[in-house]
């Protein structure tokens, strides 16, 4: 966890400068207007999960922040610098930017230590030795070190998933993205995940989450953004957003997720 | 047995020249396709459409033309003077490389999307996504068409001996001056054809048996 990111991260910006900062964001899929208007700004080592129904645009908000997504207007910085167009520069901003899918996305061709100890090497130039010293115990530190020599077929969903945070982590992250992380797993698996994923937040890490597992919204956020049509229709804290929320939009989806 | 034996010399010269074009425009094939590739994959738009024409033109020109137009236009234009021999190297390469491309291409396309997101998530350049997640992933799918290429290629090279290229494709004339039976002839050079095409096929078996493991 202490590898050298000073080569990428040029200037450390002074801690009142927020982690991700979203002005104006709009983009269309099309006729889908998929993000609309998106003003967000998340402050260092804020934990942030993202609600909402599905098609409502959570997913794009959250790949957009890195760039898998290219916007159609806006401004989208991260940590006081402007996302680049693609090339060498936006490769060294999104190495500085965790990300974790849904579908976890380990290399299936290499094992899961070589998954981790891959882009520490190639991205941030660092000695086999040491990636793969680090690379041990960020594997330890999620619980599957004894799986090192596998390739990721052979482990089981909540471990890939593990193994994907582990490899996110390698390259020290100013912040992490999670694109529902546990949408894909079996239910036995999911809390696996998210006990790894609270032991981040509390470890200080800036998070954008989404998911929609209540249970971690209301334990390790700070804040929900709710978003509907690709708005965001409520900002608030875990514990206004479940007990009273604002809008009906909310109401509903909050109907629909409790009570089943 | 007597054609054989009688005229070694000939066989020997002109399947080591068969040899010689088939190693050098196998290899050059395979580096120029998978740069053409690399361009029909890429981000920029411009790039891409250079890598669709390529494919475009040399895959739908008939080999002959290819090599006739290194065999008499090239040489009039005055550029670097080339011996027939590289003359027929280079047209096989651009010809063979543009097949190549395509396989290495539908190769590409057989891995998963994800993958190289992945990658570009953690900083990979595009370069880095491609050699170091996409390709190594892609190979697998790409052995049996990629065999198919390049023993195409090998019996390619015949076309070469039209062009004074000292071939296996050109031996059925030396034979018919030399007053032996042509027919029989040829069916030797069949049997080297055959011979050839051996080691090929025994590659791609070890390159599908060692690929298949590593997952």
């Amino acid at each position: 966890m202490t590898a050298d990111t000073s080569s990428s991260s040029p200037a450390r910006t002074p801690s009142g400068t927020p982690m991700i900062r979203m002005t104006g964001v709009d983009k269309h899929f099309g006729d889908l207007h998929v993000l609309r208007d998106i003003n967000l700004e998340v402050a260092r080592g804020q934990v942030v999960v993202v609600l909402g129904p599905s098609g409502s645009g959570k997913s794009t908000l959250c790949r957009a922040i890195n760039r898998l997504e290219p916007i159609d207007s806006g401004e989208i910085a991260v940590d006081g610098t402007p996302l680049p167009a693609e090339g060498k520069a936006l490769a060294g901003l999104r190495a500085d930017v965790g990300m974790v899918f849904q579908s976890f996305n380990l290399f299936a061709h290499k094992t899961i230590l070589e998954n981790v100890t891959l882009a520490p090497q190639k991205v941030r130039r660092a000695k086999r030795e040491d990636a793969e010293k680090a690379g041990m115990a960020l594997l330890d530190r999620v619980g599957i070190a004894n799986q090192k020599d596998k390739y990721p077929a052979q482990l089981s969903g909540g471990q890939q998933q593990r193994a994907a945070i582990a490899r996110s982590l390698a390259m020290t992250p100013k912040v992490m993205l999670f694109d529902e992380p546990t949408s894909a797993l079996d239910p036995e698996m999911v809390q696996e995940v998210l006990d790894t994923m609270t032991g981040l937040a509390s470890d200080g890490m800036t998070m954008v989450v989404v998911t929609h597992e209540m249970g971690f919204a209301r334990r390790a956020a700070h804040r929900v953004v709710f978003m509907s049509d690709g708005e965001i229709a409520e900002d608030s804290t875990p514990e206004a957003f479940f007990t009273k929320p604002d809008t009906d939009r909310a109401r509903d989806f909050l109907g629909k997720i409790l009570t089943h | 047995m007597d054609v054989l034996f009688d005229n070694l010399d000939l066989y020997g010269v002109a399947f080591l020249g068969t040899i010689e074009l088939f190693v050098l425009a196998g290899i050059g094939s395979l580096i120029l396709g998978l740069l053409i590739a690399a361009l029909r994959v890429s981000p920029v738009p411009a790039l891409r459409v250079f890598g669709t024409l390529y494919v475009n033109v040399l895959r739908n020109t008939p080999l002959t033309l290819v090599l006739f137009f290194f065999a008499f236009a090239y040489p009039r234009l005055g550029l670097v003077d080339l011996s027939f021999f590289a003359l027929a190297a280079t047209g096989l390469t651009l010809y063979t490389a543009a097949f190549v491309c395509e396989v290495i291409r539908s190769g590409v396309n057989t891995v998963p999307v994800g993958q190289a997101e992945a990658s570009r998530a953690l900083g990979f350049t595009f370069t880095q996504t491609l050699s170091q997640v996409v390709l190594p992933q892609a190979v697998r799918a790409v052995v049996p068409p990629m065999t198919n290429i390049q023993i195409a290629l090998l019996k390619n090279t015949t076309i070469a001996a039209g062009f004074s290229v000292v071939e296996a494709g050109g031996i059925y004339a030396s034979l018919s001056e030399r007053g032996y039976n042509v027919l029989i002839g040829l069916l030797w050079v069949a049997l080297g054809f055959l011979i050839l095409v051996v080691p090929l096929t025994l590659l791609q078996r070890r390159l599908d048996a060692r690929w298949s493991v590593s997952r």
